[in-house]
């Protein structure tokens, strides 16, 4: 194997220049991987975190996803039953027994659960109106899955006991209804109940839809001015162990019957532009790699032709088909290896180059750089895609050198 | 002679795909220590018959047996490997790798084989340099050598494993009348001191005197095959 490596290097030096290009090829095909990955990955990284962070893990709504089984459908369950017209069943919308399924959740190890009920309201102040999504809650349950308190940049969340009827309302919301901390607005649900509620607090989470558009108050004073005493539409769950959030939820709809839906099914669609960036990413850096792939084929199957005389002497020296290929495929992955390793020096440049890039504008989340994620796996990953690419590209050739006839070369030089 | 035979043909032919006869029935043996020129005409088949006894070659039809054993089934491999460990080359090109020292060239065929190993592999190799007058110039690169060192060099590189038997392809082909001479000094000393056995094609028919047994071969058919000096 030495003198296999020690024959590679002998031929591969021969070709400096075109070697080095090759190299140099994958090598930036490497580095730009590194790079877009690690500005990708540390976006989405950052924006999963905030979802994670904003949003409970779990939430348990007040549906089914499959309407209730009919009678008919019930008693035959073999049988083409089509049953037409079906209505929901007019009953008091909300999640059963919601304090029932609050307790067996809490009881389990590392999850914390809080009912809310969630309806739709209009704030008036003045001669504004405002659209907004109402949130009952319980405080002390509350602050357990959910961030909000952090985000709280007036009062506190207690403090939605200390007053009658108390509202916390997102910053912007508060904006456009020119309202201020302390002042008293109505509330009107569609059912026509009319609530006066004073501002105990302001909230800022960055995301413009969420200040914009919510508000908080106490679960019984929701119920009240939504006309549905003792209703509960929502069940939010959060977990120690974040990953454990799709399993828990299909365990959890299983056994309640209800709608439960994970933090991932939530925010598919974003997660989906995720997939999609990132296949973007692959073909791209892939198409780099192919391109610097094709100049390695092309630098061994020179040397191949180049070094037609050798291989004849080698072969009738006693070298074997298999040493000759093995030969050509060093060569290969040599190259390949080299460039791996530049291009993971390169791209770590490249990644604190663009640490060092500032943005003009602020961003909402307030972070005025790339977000980086300098993940060793990355390179690995970098790395083990340039070498299969360089195997690949060698072997063509490595498999024509070693079919050479050895006599039809000495034949032909003499 | 006595004994059995290092190399032996039996009734050899070798066909191309397109019906041309390169060498047709050919049964010689070959004794240890013989020195033989194969001589004749060109296109008469020495070169093929010379790839046939060095088993880069398979006869379409008969047998050659080194050592008492057919060699016409063996896979591929098998045939490397006994040409790595009991043949020895030598063409009319060095063929030396032009990016290795002579040192390293002979080096190569020794590693392959792997029977010897660092400071035994490098004696042995410096050994066949020195033995061929080139112990200075060992670490020289094969442009930097005259055409006869190179030759020298390529010899020693065929004799790096302690081949039995050597095969020899227009060697002076290339060189002038002296370097030509030496070539053949180095033949009579490695047949009659070292009972190597040396098969060697040419066409120089002063050269070929100096064997001790001649074989001439006309349109692939040995024509006649006498000891001779």
């Amino acid at each position: 194997m030495r003198l296999l490596l020690d024959l590679a290097r002998g031929m591969l030096t021969r070709r400096l220049r075109q070697t080095l290009v090759s190299v140099t090829g994958i090598a930036l095909g490497v580095a730009f991987f590194i790079a877009t990955a690690a500005i990708m990955r540390g976006f989405q990284t950052y924006f999963v975190t905030q979802i994670i962070d904003v949003s409970p893990h779990i939430t348990i709504k007040d549906e089914t996803r499959r309407p209730a089984a009919q009678a008919a459908e019930l008693a035959h369950p073999d049988g083409a039953v089509l049953v037409h017209g079906v209505k929901p069943r007019d009953r008091v919308r909300g999640i059963r027994n919601a304090g029932q399924k609050v307790a067996i959740l809490e009881a389990m190890e590392g999850v914390a659960a809080a009912p809310v009920l969630q309806a739709q309201s209009l704030l008036r102040y003045g001669s504004r109106d405002v659209s907004a999504v109402l949130t009952g809650l319980e405080p002390e349950r509350h602050r357990r899955v959910s961030n909000i308190e952090k985000d709280m940049i007036a009062g506190r969340l207690e403090d939605l006991r200390r007053s009658a009827n108390g509202i916390i309302l997102g910053e912007a919301l508060a904006w456009r209804l020119g309202i201020g901390l302390g002042d008293t607005l109505s509330a009107v649900a569609p059912s026509g109940t009319v609530l006066s509620m004073k501002v105990v607090g302001l909230f800022r989470t960055g995301i413009q839809a969420v200040d914009q558009g919510h508000a908080f108050a106490l679960l019984k004073v929701a119920q009240v001015l939504a006309d549905r005493p003792n209703v509960v539409n929502q069940i939010l769950v959060r977990l120690a162990d974040v990953t454990q959030a799709e399993p828990l939820a299909r365990q959890i709809e299983s056994r309640f019957g209800d709608r439960t839906e994970s933090w991932e099914e939530q925010s598919a669609n974003i997660l989906t532009v995720f997939v999609i960036q990132n296949a973007i990413m692959f073909s791209v850096t892939g198409a780099i790699l192919l391109v610097a792939a094709f100049g390695i084929y092309n630098v061994i199957s020179t040397v191949v032709i180049e070094k037609t005389r050798d291989i004849a002497i080698l072969k009738s020296l006693g070298f074997t088909e298999g040493d000759i290929q093995l030969l050509f495929l060093v060569q290969g992955i040599v190259a390949g290896l080299m460039g791996a390793a530049l291009g993971c020096v390169l791209g770590a440049l490249m990644i604190e180059g663009l640490a060092l890039v500032r943005f003009g504008v602020q961003t909402p989340s307030g972070q005025g750089q790339f977000l980086l994620d300098r993940d060793v796996r990355v390179y690995l990953l970098a790395s083990l895609f340039a070498l299969i690419a360089a195997a690949l590209a060698s072997v063509i050739p490595a498999r024509r050198a070693s079919r050479l006839d050895p006599v039809q070369v000495v034949r032909g030089a003499a | 002679m006595s004994g059995p035979p290092l190399l032996e043909a039996r009734a050899a032919t070798r066909q191309l795909a397109e019906g041309v006869v390169l060498v047709r029935d050919v049964s010689l043996a070959i004794q240890p220590g013989e020195f033989i020129a194969v001589t004749g005409p060109s296109g008469s088949g020495k070169s093929s018959l010379l790839y046939l006894l060095g088993l880069l070659d398979r006869p379409s039809r008969g047998e050659v047996m080194l050592e008492g054993r057919d060699t016409a089934r063996l896979p591929a491999a098998e045939l490397a490997g006994l040409r790595l460990a009991k043949l020895g080359f030598v063409f009319q090109f060095h063929f030396l790798l032009p990016e290795f020292t002579a040192l390293d060239n002979v080096l190569i065929p020794i590693r392959r084989l792997g029977r010897l190993h660092g400071a035994a592999a490098r004696d042995r190799a410096m050994g066949l340099l020195a033995a061929f007058g080139l112990a200075d110039a060992w670490q020289k690169l094969p442009e930097q050598l005259s055409g006869g060192m190179r030759q020298r060099c390529a010899i020693a590189r065929a004799l790096a494993n302690d081949p039995a038997l050597i095969l020899a392809d227009e060697p002076t082909g290339n060189l002038d009348s002296a370097n030509a001479a030496g070539v053949f000094d180095i033949f009579e000393r490695l047949t009659r001191e070292e009972g190597r056995s040396i098969v060697v094609v040419t066409h120089d028919a002063s050269l070929a005197r100096r064997a001790t047994r001649q074989i001439r071969l006309m349109d692939g058919v040995v024509v006649s095959d006498q000891a001779q000096g």
